[in-house]
């Protein structure tokens, strides 16, 4: 299971990082929000991956560390998830304005000369 | 106790007044001024009354916590020579705040005159009775940029702006340099408290680190008492309106430089270091400040290199090591104050009176204003140095222990004949300022016909005038005990015996006054007709200016190595940027693994779960493919995406994150809708067309590609490494354990979020708010590309369609486009908001939470959006989503402020279970309230940044209306 989700972690980072490279500004958004994704998984995977043991506590039985996911991780992401949201919105309105303003998508605000 | 909490008293009032003067409306003159007036004269009283207490070596001291695990104290501390000044800045702070009242123009925006005027003052006050270092270096920055903000008060006038901007610039440089020096002074002492600093003389001076801290501390004492080479900064502050130059270069900004010299006197003098670089820098500043203070056309340009050279004289002082020579300087900073503000004070009646404070055209004013005129005599006399005036006394003092022999060097030869040709160029400056503004012919064609100024306008002069003639008449019973005070407090046990009487008898000192008068008496005479029509600044040196070679560095520095650098290094392109971010991220990362020649173990394929395994073969299957078609097939690009973002929010649900995968799915949700929504926006491209197949574009395209691969297995190496590594101790157990108990709600992962974690949160929330904003902000100014314009082409075949059936009106099709979803979707409008209340109530026990609540409610807006469409949705519902965000801010912040109400620190959460009928047990913390903040904010952030899209869609109607008009225009011409 860690193999399997490291690989997907590094598939993920291989294609944001090609993308956040390509000169177009769309590719650059997406390449971002793969990168995110990959970010989140990697702070998640920090906690270690277990199966069927969610950090919600009974409260009639004492409380055993060791029977939870470590839960803070899973904090550190979840403000991660809604920021992302947040910085992909406002990457997305710079560059309708860029385009708007300078009548290109190019990153650059012009075509390149060729 | 009371006693000391006065000292804090002393530093609030004036912070409180600024405060206060600022919200005054800008008319308010009167007010101001006895605001002003008012706190400045009771900190004045209050100084007063703490004389007792210091007046035989007392300290009155007040220490409040700052940072005590770093040994930080907020020490105030006074003693006699603090008190000194404390008078000083007061005493002379109330005469300016009455003489500014008349002199400021009603035209000009007094509240932030007086505002910046007590803040200042209040900064000043901190500097000297603070008692620690640290707090003395932060009072002694304020300062300078409160003095930053007087000098530039004018700010529509360019000298004004260059004059501050070359003050900050240098004693700020000067203050950072102290910052540094105080810190070794610590270092070496091992405390910061000037209390332990004063009593470890002789550790500061044999430690190795003396010279480097010497130098560092004169720098910012020389910088800000404009000692030469740094003197240049004054003369350009003089483009202040003139009570603020009767302040800062009288009694207070200037006076720092020297404050700090005499109040590290018996801590860094006596050394070889001290005494050659205070004293080659005190004389070369008293003389270069005399001399060219002869040659000033500009009243207040003598007086300030009048100022400069007077503080050099005190620099003098102060270097010679002597206890005899410290009490001068000590008694010649109490002197130079009252004279130089009075003096200032006279200029800026004369310049307003008569309108202009150029030497050339000024003269025969006694006729018209008689009485200013003799104080501004009895005033010069005092800074000549005549006898039975204050001056006078600290002079002969000077005078005479430049005659003792201190070092036996030949700077010490030197400083008898220094300081008489000194005192002969003060007494041509101050004859000539007399003389040339006072009497002579009447004057000829002035901007304002002269007159006397307004009373009270010159009772600030006529009380200091006063003082220097009180003073200097029977000093021993007036100003002795104070003084004395002031000189045991920097003195201590090495207090001398002094005298301060007017008659010494017959002695050198007085020969060297005489010569010094006759001289310069004579060379006034000399230089009378020069003077009289010479340019401004002095002959010869003209050219050479200080302030000249300041700004050559600066363009230098700021422009020229910027530039140079921004040419060489930089580049405006971001494709070479992220590279190099990416490929540096790369080899820091890489760097420690090849370094330490980590080998991991071979991974093992046992224990891979297929139906995991399969997931994640879709999910590198979207990402890769999401990076193939981003360029060309923009919208088989977001599906991939979204392909990507499902399988991450299965991985969630898969290892125990319940609350990750539902916020990610919605979240999912709300981004899908958002980039749909930009598309539009963006320009086609067409495959044929721009497919870059020049071999510099393939081989960069490897280049790319050979990174994203070398990152990818890099990431994918260390996410394996980290997660097959055994869980090491952390701080969950603590959460873990103390989630219910502590913060009363069993889903740990919300707990953290509104709880125990709950600042960050805060500061989350204020993030996603500012982001909307921006994008609200962003898009109110967005327009459209022309060739977007255009109706969609979907819309188009859908209108061509109905144009081609008779029995169907032109939008008919548009019209009901996706009717049955459309119904269904305003059906579920308050089922989603059922959704978002439950996610949200059972956020603290279950999966769910503020977050989670607010997408979803916020989706239930945008269904609607979709539903219906822009306009219709908003003739039925306002949302007002600003509203919404605002609230949630301050919802969260009160929460967090409420704590502080029981006294416990920010954010504390109080927790109970209520039963609400119906709906059974419910956990009523302060953390919902936080997390109903929370909720608003989302709900408010996500809908202001979707709408603000999607109604760029009616400004596009909007446009292609203009446009029509446009085209319609000369067809009507026609008609």
């Amino acid at each position: 299971m860690e193999l399997t989700l490291s690989l997907g972690i590094g598939l993920l980072v291989g294609s944001g990082v090609w993308l956040i490279q390509r000169p177009r500004t769309y590719q650059v958004v997406i390449g971002l929000a793969l990168l995110s994704y990959a970010v989140n998984l990697f702070i998640f995977s920090m906690g270690r991956l277990t199966n069927r043991l969610a950090p919600v506590i009974d409260t009639s039985v004492e409380v055993d560390p060791s029977a939870f996911v470590d839960p803070v991780p899973q904090a550190l992401v979840l403000t991660a998830i809604v920021i992302g949201f947040a910085t992909t919105a406002l990457f997305l309105v710079v560059l309708l304005a860029a385009r708007g303003l300078t009548g290109t998508d190019h990153v650059d605000g012009r075509e390149p000369e060729r | 106790m009371t006693e000391a909490n006065l000292l804090l008293l002393l530093i609030l009032l004036p912070f409180m007044g600024s405060a206060l003067a600022a919200m005054l409306p800008g008319n308010a003159r009167n007010a101001e001024a006895w605001l002003s007036g008012g706190l400045t004269i009771v900190a004045f009283a209050v100084t007063a009354s703490l004389f007792p207490s210091i007046a035989d070596g007392g300290v009155v001291r007040r220490q409040v916590e700052w940072l005590p695990e770093f040994g930080l104290n907020f020490t105030l501390r006074m003693d006699g020579f603090a008190w000194m000044f404390s008078m000083l800045i007061t005493g002379i702070g109330f005469l300016v705040v009455l003489y500014a009242r008349y002199y400021m123009s009603p035209k000009d925006p007094v509240p932030r005159f007086f505002s910046f005027f007590l803040a200042f003052m209040g900064a000043m006050q901190g500097m000297v009775i603070s008692g620690n270092l640290i707090v003395m270096a932060i009072f002694w920055e304020l300062t300078s940029i409160f003095s930053f903000l007087l000098i530039g008060y004018w700010h529509h006038n360019a000298a004004a702006r260059d004059g501050a901007r070359m003050a900050l610039t240098i004693t700020g440089v000067g203050g950072l340099c102290l910052l540094v020096g105080i810190i070794i002074i610590g270092h070496i002492v091992g405390s910061y408290e000037l209390d332990d600093v004063l009593a470890s003389g002789n550790l500061i001076r044999d430690h190795d680190l003396y010279t480097p801290a010497l130098l560092l501390i004169l720098m910012g004492a020389l910088t800000k008492s404009a000692q030469f080479p740094f003197h240049f900064w004054l003369p350009n502050a003089m483009a202040a309106p003139t009570p603020v130059s009767a302040y800062l270069h009288s009694a207070t900004m200037v006076k720092a430089g020297v404050f700090l010299l005499a109040r590290l006197w018996p801590v860094l003098s006596g050394t070889d270091e001290w005494f050659f670089l205070v004293g080659l820098a005190g004389m070369s500043t008293l003389l270069i400040g005399a001399f060219f203070a002869i040659f000033q056309q500009d009243l207040k340009g003598l007086l300030a290199y009048s100022t400069i050279s007077h503080l050099g004289l005190i620099t003098t002082l102060l270097s010679l090591g002597s206890p005899l020579a410290a009490v001068a300087a000590i008694f010649h900073m109490m002197n130079h104050a009252t004279f130089k503000a009075s003096l200032f004070m006279a200029a800026g009646i004369i310049d307003h009176e008569a309108g202009t404070r150029d030497m050339r055209k000024l003269s025969g004013l006694i006729t018209f204003m008689p009485i200013t005129a003799t104080l501004a005599m009895v005033a010069s006399a005092a800074m000549a140095g005549v006898p039975l005036l204050n001056g006078f006394l600290s002079k002969e003092m000077f005078f005479a222990e430049t005659l003792e022999q201190h070092h036996g060097s030949m700077l010490d030869g030197l400083t008898p004949y220094a300081a008489t040709i000194a005192g002969a160029f003060a007494v041509t400056y101050s004859v000539r300022f007399i003389h040339t503004v006072f009497f002579g012919p009447k004057p000829v064609d002035l901007p304002r016909e002269p007159h006397e100024p307004p009373h009270w306008m010159r009772v600030p002069i006529e009380v200091l005038v006063l003082v220097c003639l009180i003073v200097g008449i029977v000093p021993g019973i007036t100003v002795g005990p104070y003084l004395h005070a002031a000189v045991v407090a920097v003195l201590g046990d090495r207090t001398p015996t002094y005298s301060l009487s007017v008659w010494h008898g017959f002695n050198m000192p007085l020969v060297m006054s005489l010569l010094a008068f006759v001289g310069g008496i004579f060379l006034y005479l000399a230089l009378r007709r020069y003077l009289a029509t010479c340019e401004d600044g002095t002959p010869f040196l003209r050219n050479l200016k200080g302030q000249r070679i300041f700004e050559r560095i600066l363009v230098t520095i700021s422009w020229r190595w910027a530039r140079w650098m921004e040419s060489a290094f930089g580049t405006r392109r971001l494709q070479p940027q992220l590279r190099l971010v990416v490929f540096l991220a790369l080899v820091a990362g890489a760097w420690p693994v090849v370094r330490a020649g980590y080998v991991p173990e071979t991974p093992s394929l046992a224990g891979i779960d297929p139906v995991f395994a399969a997931i994640w073969v879709v999910g590198g299957i979207c990402a890769l493919g999401a990076a193939y078609k981003a360029k060309y097939h923009r919208l088989a690009a977001l599906v991939l995406m979204g392909g990507a973002g499902i399988v991450t929010c299965i991985t969630f649900v898969w290892f125990s994150a319940p609350d990750l995968a539902l916020t990610q799915l919605l979240v999912e949700i709300v981004t899908t809708v958002l980039i749909l929504l930009g598309l539009r926006w963006l320009p086609k491209r067409i495959e044929q067309v721009d497919n870059a197949t020049t071999s510099i574009g393939r081989m960069r395209r490897h280049r790319d590609f050979g990174l994203a691969v070398a990152c990818g297995a890099g990431m994918a190496f260390v996410s394996y490494v980290m997660m097959t590594t055994p869980w090491p101790e952390s701080i969950s157990e603590y959460f873990l354990l103390n989630a219910y108990p502590e913060g009363g709600g069993t889903n740990v992962v919300n707990v953290i979020l509104v709880d125990f974690r709950g600042f960050d949160t805060f500061g989350e929330i204020v993030v996603l708010g500012i982001v909307a904003l921006t994008v609200f902000a962003l898009l109110r100014r967005f327009r459209p590309a022309a060739e977007s314009i255009g109706v969609p082409e979907q819309q188009r075949i859908q209108d061509a369609y109905d144009d081609d059936r008779s029995d169907r009106e032109v939008g008919e099709t548009v019209r009901d486009y996706l009717t049955i979803p459309s119904v269904i979707m305003q059906w579920m409008f308050p089922v989603t908001i059922l959704l978002a209340a439950y996610l949200f109530l059972r956020g603290h026990d279950l999966p769910g939470g503020g977050f989670a609540a607010g997408i979803a409610m916020a989706i239930g807006f945008l269904l609607q959006y979709l539903a219906g469409g822009t306009r219709w949705v908003e003739d039925r519902l306002r949302i007002l989503p600003v509203r919404w965000i605002g609230f949630g801010l301050l919802m969260a912040a009160f929460t967090g402020i409420g704590s502080w109400l029981f006294g416990f620190p920010f954010l504390t959460s109080y927790f109970q279970y209520t039963e609400i009928p119906f709906i059974g047990k419910v956990p009523t913390a302060t953390a919902l309230l936080f997390d109903l903040g929370v909720f608003s904010l989302v709900v408010g952030a996500t809908v202001l940044i979707l709408i603000a899209i999607a109604h760029q869609s009616i400004r596009s109607h909007r446009a292609r209306a203009i446009e029509a008009t446009k085209a319609e225009e000369p067809e009507e011409e026609f008609v």
